[in-house]
């Protein structure tokens, strides 16, 4: 029989770099070489003299890191594409410098059996540029009732349990839900949020929602939840992360449990880092988000807990809306925001502002630790890992124009911020995903 | 020697009276007539859990043993009455043996406490289930020789079976070393004081000498303990995959011995697995023992 000779797998070396790898405490000029979609090489002696007969790509002394990993997206697929699809996400996912993406279970159908993480897996090869993991529901239909098969799940590739934006009310759900998961090393992802409380709530509880006359939440809603998750993690030996914390007493909270050595992590939205409940102003419902923006007081305290590591990730919370949704009175329209066209310059803003959060520790929340958590590849810039990598110029201005936008809604709650710091080029297991490739335009 | 009013429960007989039980048991054989023991003693089921097989276990041992039948108790529990008010009622028929198989545990201590007769508790809640337990352990001595210092991994619900808790106690009594499978949900948190416990079947069935598995309900609890049926068969099904990891001469007991294996989902296909009716054969022996042992401590009919 014969067969197509493959064609030779070429190798690319990425020279003339600042190569920035808070995997292997990596910040140095130096080069990466790429082959069969993996690092081949890495190191300062790549900066300059690469091996004959190879592509070569200068980086003008830009900033070259692996690719970031978010471990929060929601698209509308299936059931609802006109909000996105796995390849608009994937779009704007490879605009922002995002290498995998991870999906969130709230869609139609709720993906709560094997058989549909296996058709996300399947579309997601067929129509995404780039990696994406699946994260499946811990509770059929995400009722909060009846936990799903997390051992067959798991087998067909999800990487975590999650209840997506809703929260167990219950706690012999939650207590049964963590020791089942322990059995199949499966990590229970949580947003904590007290359902009850936080009935009705359009924002988070304080000066401004009187004022502006909304329906609110105080923040002890997420906090209550947490607090008895950690019990119940401590009790069963389960694996948690708290999905999006918002204030200061949630992380209170986690900072106790690590300081007990319980194997709890926690993540925050870069809305909740960037922003605050003022931003509503004039009931702007582009920052309607969940969790709530908070008080200004929150926001730095959040800020403070990337800083000092008890926050592990950054995600961008990614939850596109069509504008019907948005285009509503406050109390009813759609929460959340899309994000992951922003998420690197947003989160660059906390290097350049006044909180000055070293680069290597953004940079590692945003994708080593997520790689590490959810046990994906990629992460790293060491040796043997998928090339998934993003050049970065760091200096580079920008304001957010989302009619620019690749995702499929507009709904941003950086619409004509100002930016600094841009993506150059996006590379996905080698291959260079953005700027796009021709052929998939 | 076994000297009690009652059997109760598995938890604090000696390794003697478990020994001596089993011993009495061993010598009976299915042709012979033994029918002067328990002449002019009657017997009386009292199930408020249906369980045909057990009652015909029970019911058959009686009979051979010469004893007569009042099947009036799993009537009376099914009118409505209290369990006192049955036990009352019961108490004016003068039964000498009381079977109780009730959904709660302490069912049959609580009667105990009320009649005059001897009480054998088939099962109460997720409490013990002593004669099913001296009818595994025997049919584990007749096939394997022995139960001191076997390995022997229990697949069951910990939570809420009967049969595995009184196993656990017969089993430890006699020596033998016990695994405990099942998924976390279906484990109490203190498990490894009963023995070395096992998430992972494959793992804990490797090496065994026995491998019993007790029914478990996964219909019954789908969504809380355990996802699905589909799931608990997927992980804990012993198949002639999982079998590969144990020992070529294992003994393999099932309860289900009908074909039926929706319970346990077992689809083994291995010649060790245990002929069926020996194991019935077996069991009546067992009650047979249970119902002559206790008879030794009453008053003559």
């Amino acid at each position: 029989m014969k067969q197509s000779t493959p064609a030779r797998a070429s190798a690319t070396a990425f020279i003339n770099a600042r190569l920035l790898d808070p995997a292997t405490s990596l910040d140095t000029p130096g080069g990466v070489l790429i082959r069969d979609g993996l690092i081949a090489d890495v190191g300062p002696h790549l900066r300059r003299s690469p091996p004959a007969e190879i592509n070569i790509v200068d980086c003008h002394g830009h900033l070259l890191a692996p690719g970031l990993i978010d471990c929060q997206v929601f698209t509308g697929e299936p059931g609802d594409e006109r909000r996105e699809t796995l390849a608009t996400a994937a779009n704007a996912a490879a605009a922002g410098g995002i290498t995998t993406i991870v999906v969130m279970p709230d869609t139609d159908p709720v993906i709560d059996q094997a058989a549909h993480v296996a058709f996300l897996q399947r579309r997601a090869r067929e129509t995404a540029l780039v990696h994406v993991a699946v994260m499946a529901a811990m509770t059929r239909n995400l009722e909060g009732r009846a936990i799903t098969e997390f051992g067959l799940l798991k087998r067909a590739g999800a990487v975590a349990f999650t209840n997506g934006t809703s929260s167990i009310a219950s706690t012999r759900v939650m207590h049964n839900a963590l020791l089942y998961a322990k059995d199949f090393d499966a990590l229970i992802v949580h947003h904590t949020q007290d359902p009850e409380l936080s009935q009705g709530a359009a924002m988070n509880a304080g000066d401004t929602a009187s004022r502006l006359g909304l329906p609110s939440v105080d923040k002890m809603a997420e906090t209550i939840v947490l607090e008895r998750d950690i019990r119940l993690a401590q009790a069963t030996g389960g694996l948690y992360h708290a999905a999006t914390l918002s204030c200061r007493e949630s992380l209170d909270v986690i900072r106790a449990a690590k300081k007990r050595g319980l194997k709890v992590t926690c993540g925050v939205s870069i809305n909740n880092l960037t922003l605050n409940e003022n931003d509503i102003g004039p009931y702007r419902t582009d920052f309607k988000l969940w969790p709530p923006l908070r008080h200004e007081e929150d926001r730095l305290a959040m800020v403070e807990g990337v800083a000092d590591g008890t926050v592990d990730i950054i995600v961008s919370g990614h939850e596109p809306q069509v504008s019907a949704m948005k285009r509503r009175p406050f109390e009813e329209a759609a929460a959340g925001a899309i994000g992951l066209e922003t998420l690197l310059s947003a989160a660059l803003r906390l290097h350049y502002g006044n909180e000055e959060v070293p680069l290597a520790i953004l940079w590692k929340a945003l994708s080593a630790t997520p790689a590490k958590l959810l046990g994906l590849p990629g992460g790293s810039l060491a040796v043997g890992q998928p090339a998934d990598l993003v050049l970065v110029d760091l200096g580079a201005p920008w304001v957010v124009n989302p009619a620019q936008f690749h995702s499929r809604s507009r709904n941003t709650a950086f619409d004509g911020s100002k930016m600094q710091g841009r993506v150059l080029r996006t590379v996905v297991a080698g291959r260079t995903v953005y700027p796009f490739p021709s052929s998939d335009r | 020697m076994f000297r009690r009013r009652h059997l109760l429960t598995c938890e604090g007989l000696t390794t003697q009276e478990i020994i001596w039980l089993l011993d009495l048991a061993d010598g009976y054989t299915a042709r012979e007539e033994y029918t002067g023991v328990l002449r002019g003693r009657t017997l009386m089921p009292l199930f408020d859990v249906p369980s045909p097989t057990l009652l015909a276990s029970f019911e058959q041992a009686a009979k051979r043993l010469g004893a007569g039948i009042a099947d009036i108790g799993s009537t009376a529990a099914h009118h409505g009455l209290s369990l006192i008010e049955t036990a009352t009622f019961l108490n004016a028929v003068r039964p000498d043996f009381l079977v109780v198989r009730h959904r709660c545990a302490g069912a049959a201590e609580l009667i105990s406490h009320n009649l005059d007769c001897a009480i054998i508790n088939a099962g109460d809640g997720a409490h013990q289930h002593p004669a099913q337990a001296l009818h595994d352990a025997l049919t584990i001595r007749r096939m394997m020789g022995r139960v001191e210092s076997l390995v022997v991994a229990i697949c069951a619900d910990f939570i809420h079976s009967s049969a595995a808790h009184s196993n656990i106690d017969v089993l430890n009594a006699l020596g033998a070393r016990i695994r405990l499978i099942a998924p976390s949900t279906l484990l109490p948190p203190n498990a490894t004081r009963y023995g070395e416990v096992f998430t992972d079947m494959r793992a804990g069935v490797k090496d065994a000498d026995v491998i019993l598995m007790l029914d478990v309900e996964p219909e019954r609890m789908q969504g809380s303990e355990i996802p699905s049926p589909a799931e608990y068969r997927h992980f804990f099904r012993l198949d002639d995959d999982k079998l590969g990891k144990t020992k070529p001469d294992a003994l393999v007991l099932q309860n289900r011995v009908d074909g039926d294996d929706t319970a346990t989902g077992s689809t083994v296909s291995r010649d060790a697995t245990c002929d069926a009716h020996a194991r019935l054969e077996t069991g009546v022996a067992v009650r047979m023992a249970v119902l002559e042992a206790l008879a030794a401590a009453m008053p003559s009919p």
